[in-house]
């Protein structure tokens, strides 16, 4: 009880979110043939902007180019308007709980800036991680462990592992 | 029988519409159960709040098992459906390495972009961050390209690399998971908490 009263928000029961994300996720292989994805949209998102910046890069570079074609835009996939939708929704939840607000969010034991400064690099780590491995926690681990992928079962294994395995190193930003 | 989009019973014209709906729930989800907030996400490592785990297992169990249903009544050939392929070390390392991203950043791609359309300055930040991180492994990609191209096995599930059965392997991991569902809560009660 103590904690409801402390806690700011309220958010649904885990188990709930859960059956819901799962329920979801098979109505997506359902009518698509394939799984949910998150940083797929910014990998669009970069191969957009290198492409507008350096067209002559983009199509010559051994990455780039996989992404880059003459008479579509990279931005046209599948999951980048899914990622259009993934906004929308969360902005509807958050507006329907009152969460809606400019804010950085961080322990009081930190400063705003250092928790902006991890963020950031957190974010690097992640975009490298999610290249290599083809896909991130939403991509790689849940929609392949749905299908029971080898790939996305030691996907899903090296993010938790090596995070816990971390936890420790950053537990000032947190704890 | 399903799949829809790739078996033509639903023509390819909708499938950005049907993207944009599908993305809606995924995000209304993520930010309902509170997938916005780093502080609750992070609290899966140090134990004080272990959503993200019960959230990410209850989901992967849900589909799978109803994957597997469907599969069995013959409302979708499961065989059909994209297998995420296995890169091994890939895999490995590009999993570890998103392993520290997460725990020093507080969000993956899909809880940054719920916590993005709320307004969280450092969600913005984590984005951009992954924006610079993908164009670093762009711009490297020669140095990366063996380790993501190589120790290619295919688009195998674990039925071809442990030899189980999914039935039973399905039984197995829900059981595992319901008892790490118990655990997680008792371990929960002896962590002093964390209020955010």
């Amino acid at each position: 009880m103590k904690e409801k009263k402390q806690n700011k928000h309220l958010y649904w029961n885990p188990y709930f979110g859960g059956f819901l994300l799962g329920i979801l996720i098979i109505f997506t292989f359902y009518v698509t043939g394939r799984g949910l994805g998150a940083s797929g949209a910014m990998k669009s998102s970069v191969v957009t902007l290198v492409d507008a910046a350096a067209h002559e890069h983009a199509e010559s570079h051994s990455y780039y180019s996989k992404f880059v074609q003459d008479d579509e835009s990279p931005m046209n996939t599948w999951l980048v308007f899914e990622t259009l939708g993934v906004l929308i929704g969360a902005f509807i939840s958050g507006a329907l709980s009152g969460r809606i607000g400019w804010r950085v969010q961080h322990s009081p034991k930190i400063t705003r800036r250092r928790r902006l400064i991890f963020a950031f690099s957190g974010g690097i780590l992640f975009g490298i991680g999610a290249q290599i491995a083809r896909g991130c926690t939403s991509g790689a681990a849940l929609s392949g462990m749905a299908v029971l992928s080898t790939g996305g079962f030691i996907t899903m294994l090296a993010i938790f592992g090596t995070a816990y395995l971390f936890a420790y190193f950053f537990r000032k930003n947190w704890i | 029988m399903g799949p829809l989009i790739p078996n033509e019973l639903i023509s390819f014209e909708w499938s950005s519409i049907i993207a944009i709906i599908i993305g809606i729930f995924f995000g209304f989800i993520l930010e309902a159960s509170g997938f916005s907030s780093s502080r609750k996400l992070a609290g899966v490592f140090y134990g004080y709040d272990f959503a993200v785990l019960k959230v990410f297992f209850t989901a992967a169990i849900v589909s799978l098992i109803g994957l597997l249903y469907m599969d069995y009544l013959g409302y979708m050939d499961m065989s059909s459906l994209y297998v995420h392929p296995t890169y091994l070390w890939g895999a490995i390392i590009g999993g570890a390495i998103m392993g520290i991203g997460f725990v020093a950043g507080g969000f993956c791609p899909g809880t940054s972009l719920s916590a993005v359309a709320i307004g969280k300055i450092d969600a913005i930040v984590n984005v951009i961050g992954i924006m610079v991180g993908v164009f670093i492994f762009s711009e490297l990609y020669p140095l990366f390209e063996p380790i993501y191209n190589g120790y290619f096995e295919g688009n195998i599930t674990l039925v071809d690399s442990l030899g189980v059965n999914q039935y039973w392997f399905v039984f197995i991991l829900t059981v595992v998971a319901i008892v790490m569902f118990a655990a997680t809560d008792m371990i929960r009660k002896r962590v002093k908490k964390v209020f955010y």
